[in-house]
């Protein structure tokens, strides 16, 4: 059978060249590999290969021609038992339109076609806790292992590895009791090696298991974003939704004490950012509780951004055997009428304080735990604004490509028409962090800065 | 100071002489026997899996060439015989497999539909990732193919946590993971070392040295070239193979295995190999000699090589050639596939970027 040489495209982009030169004759003999001729485009010269073997029969366009198309056929190779100078050339065919959808996809122009977005669940909401269920104050550290290890009793996929997680018993404590109760098997102390280990939780998760990946802070995990983004967020959809990758990466985030610069950021912003990835930020206990097990069931990779500050804090648990929370439903932490504050991690703290003190001065504001960071609960935010008209962010972490960027945008584009005010941001300065305690105090988000905020957008100051 | 006396090899040591036994014993084994013994049927099928892979590569290249796949494009023109010997030796169903961006060989020789692989490459529904991943994004949880990855040598510490389930699962099972000369630099890959060497882990990491880097020839990115002793370190055996004969990655591949699934812990085997393409379908190729090429391509090409032993073994060359035939049909099918296939709706934009909805 006759094989057609056609006009090949030299980069993605190339729609036409010049056929500067033959390097065979007709009736020459060619082996795979062979440069049959050289083509021009206005970047570059480059050869033509031979993948085929057989005899060059017809040169169907000489040497010198300009423009001509890629697809174009050049030649025809005749194969094996074939007589070259019999080859007829291919009767010319109109050239096939580019309908969409239909394969032929040269050249494609943009599709204007509708494209579905999913819809948020609108009916989730936090399970109800019956009427005289005790509750226990609870740290938030005791509340994320009582989450951990439920999960383990619950389901032998799950395991947790990382730095000092075993017989150190975690660098703060987080997985204190995990290693008595659940063996080595399932509680691994790794060696200082993010990336590494980052692609074998995540690894791990493609084969089947349930890891819990812990960073001692999130600041390391720079190391290993590579996994948790290209490796782990993008692998379903690159996959045509066959396989899945169900990691949960935890570890405490955004400032701590005196650390310096580079122990203190917020990465929220950085992973709530990309499409493919559950973001989870809680304040108080009950939540690090019931939304760490949400994350460790989720059929999708998860960053559970903790706070080393908020560790100790103890809030009050209900007494539930399996208190499990709805990922991406913000929480209402205190109603208010007057003004809304938008807070997550330990911001929700400094917003409920400067609520307190709006409040003795005659200002109703509601504070809202975002809890979720991707995907974000808009309705909720929304809903407030659509009430309060005034809305502030409060947010430990740089202003810059914030969430408080994200909210401000999302009440620009639906909440527009319900503003009395510019919605306005309260987050730490635009700079490294400091160490010097004056300084670091300086830098970062506090009360009064919430309070001045709040009181700006409801013109009282 | 006069100069200690430069060690001869000496064979006699007794492993418990000899505390570096370990490093160099598959290296030994496969020494001393190193061409696997096929049966008739094995060998037609070695061959039927390179020449579809080489066919099918030349067809994508063409395909490429004419606009209809896109992007990047990396064949695997050179080096069928590491994918198809060590591939060859797994048990389905059972080992997983994990390899970089130059994916399409490995895929096929698993047995994974030619059709759906090259209908991937054209970003068609039909494909794979059903047109959402492309050439260097492919995967088949059927067959514990797990991609196809795009950044270079993450495959290696997902292939650690691959093998981590193995064992976690205790199922005998045991990871393949591939990757190239280049990657074979990644800190990540030696800080995976450390770990499955230090957690005994099931799996057999594969250095497919095809001589360059993208442009850069191994001697010009290497401090240490022999990439079988980079693992010494950490105390895995290293083996060194002939990438270019399927027979010898055969039984490397059987050495290997029955040294992992013992559970004694991970091998470290270099393929050496070569690629006859560019690095990708847009590479000048401005870095070796096509001489260079041509004296590989005639003198240690791994079909023609196997095709040879066939016919010195009884093999008639009319059977190869209908052999040839009909793998030139599979593919010319597969092309047509991939080429009439409708392109993805535009619904599907939005599916899969999650699994659950939230």
């Amino acid at each position: 059978m006759a094989i057609e040489l056609k006009m090949p495209a030299l980069s993605p982009t190339m729609e036409e060249g010049t056929l500067a030169k033959w390097l065979k004759s007709e009736g020459d003999e060619i082996v795979a590999g062979d440069i049959i001729a050289e083509i021009e485009t206005d970047k570059a010269t480059m050869e033509f290969e031979a993948v085929d073997e057989g005899t060059l029969g017809r040169i169907m366009v000489e040497e010198g021609t300009e423009g001509v198309k890629v697809g174009t056929v050049i030649a025809m190779l005749a194969g094996e038992g074939e007589d070259a100078s019999d080859i007829e050339a291919p009767a010319a065919t109109d050239e096939v339109e580019d309908v969409e959808g239909e394969g032929k996809d040269v050249g494609r122009e943009e599709s204007e076609a509708e494209i579905t977005k999913p819809k948020p669940k609108t009916d989730v909401r936090d399970p109800d806790v019956p009427e005289g269920t005790s509750y226990t104050s609870t740290s938030v550290r005791e509340a994320l292992r009582d989450g951990m290890a439920e999960e383990m009793r619950r389901d032998e996929r799950v395991f947790v590895m990382g730095e000092e997680v075993a017989e150190y018993q975690g660098a703060y404590k987080v997985t204190q009791g995990l290693l008595d109760e659940f063996g080595p098997k399932r509680v691994i102390d790794t060696p200082i090696t993010e990336y590494g280990f980052a692609g074998i939780g995540t690894g791990a998760a493609m084969g089947g298991l349930r890891p819990i990946v812990e960073f001692m802070t999130f600041n390391f995990a720079m190391q290993a974003i590579d996994h948790i983004i290209n490796s782990a967020a993008k692998t379903n959809y690159m996959s045509g939704g066959q396989m899945r990758c169900p990691v949960v990466f935890r570890g405490p985030n955004g400032a701590a004490s005196r650390v310096g610069a580079q122990h203190s950021q917020n990465y929220g912003p950085w992973y709530a950012s990309v499409p493919g990835l559950i973001v989870i930020a809680p304040y108080d206990s009950a939540d690090a509780k019931g939304l760490m097990k949400a994350a460790i069931r989720s059929e999708d990779p998860v960053v559970f951004l903790e706070n080393e500050l908020v560790y100790g804090r103890s809030f009050d648990v209900p007494d539930m055997d399996d208190y499990v929370l709805p990922i991406g439903k913000a929480r209402i932490m205190r109603e208010g009428s007057d003004v809304t504050i938008v807070a997550y991690s330990i911001a929700v703290g400094l917003a409920l304080e400067a609520a307190e003190e709006l409040a003795g001065e005659g200002i109703d504001a509601e504070v809202i735990d975002l809890r979720t960071l991707r995907p974000l609960d808009r309705e909720t935010v929304l809903t407030s604004l659509v009430k309060t008209n005034r809305l502030v962010i409060a947010e430990e972490g740089w202003p810059t490509c914030s969430i408080a960027s994200e909210i401000i945008a999302i009440c620009m584009e639906d909440g527009f028409d319900h503003l009395d005010a510019p919605v306005t941001r309260v987050c730490d300065e635009d700079v490294p962090l400091p160490y010097a305690a004056n300084l670091e105090k300086l830098a970062l988000i506090d009360t009064p800065r919430i309070v001045k905020a709040a009181k700006k957008v409801c013109y009282r100051d | 100071m006069a100069k200690a006396p430069k060690s001869k090899k000496s064979p006699a040591k007794s492993p418990t002489e000899d505390t570096d036994f370990v490093l160099h014993s598959l290296q030994d084994t496969l020494e001393k026997d190193k061409r696997y013994k096929a049966s008739d049927e094995q060998l037609q099928h070695f061959y039927e899996q390179m020449l579809l892979i080489r066919r099918f590569e030349e067809r994508a290249g063409q395909l490429y060439g004419l606009g209809l796949i896109g992007g990047f494009c990396h064949l695997y023109i050179g080096q069928e015989a590491v994918a198809v010997g060590l591939q060859s030796a797994l048990t389905e169903g059972l080992d997983s497999v994990i390899t970089g961006y130059r994916d399409h060989g490995h895929m096929l020789a698993y047995g994974i539909d030619p059709k759906v692989i090259m209908a991937e490459l054209t970003g068609r529904e039909a494909g794979i990732s059903k047109g959402k991943g492309g050439s260097m994004h492919m995967f088949s949880t059927e067959h514990k193919f797990y991609g196809g990855h795009g950044i270079v040598g993450a495959q290696v510490s997902l292939g650690g946590g691959l093998a981590l389930a193995h064992q976690y699962n205790d199922d005998g099972g045991l990871c393949l993971a591939y990757f190239g000369d280049g990657a074979a630099n990644q800190g990540q890959v030696y800080e995976t070392f450390n770990m499955a060497a230090l957690w005994n882990l099931p799996i057999v990491f594969v250095v497919e040295n095809n001589q360059y880097a993208m442009g850069t020839a191994v001697k010009r990115s290497s401090a240490e070239t022999e990439f079988y002793r980079r693992g010494t370190a950490f105390r895995i055996p290293g083996m060194k193979v002939n990438g270019m004969d399927v027979l010898e990655v055969r039984q490397a591949a059987e050495i290997a295995f029955k040294h992992v699934r013992e559970g004694k812990g991970p091998v470290l085997m270099e393929c050496e190999t070569y690629r006859y393409r560019g690095h990708s379908m847009s590479d000048p190729a401005k870095y070796r000699t096509r001489e260079e090429v041509q004296d590989i391509r005639e003198h240690k090409d791994p079909i023609e090589g196997l095709k040879k032993f066939m016919i010195e073994n009884g093999s008639k060359e009319d059977d190869l050639k209908a052999i040839d035939k009909d793998i030139r049909k599979v593919v010319s099918e597969a092309a047509d596939f991939a080429e009439s296939s409708p392109e993805p709706k535009a619904s599907e934009l939005y599916t899969d970027v999650l699994v659950e909805e939230y």
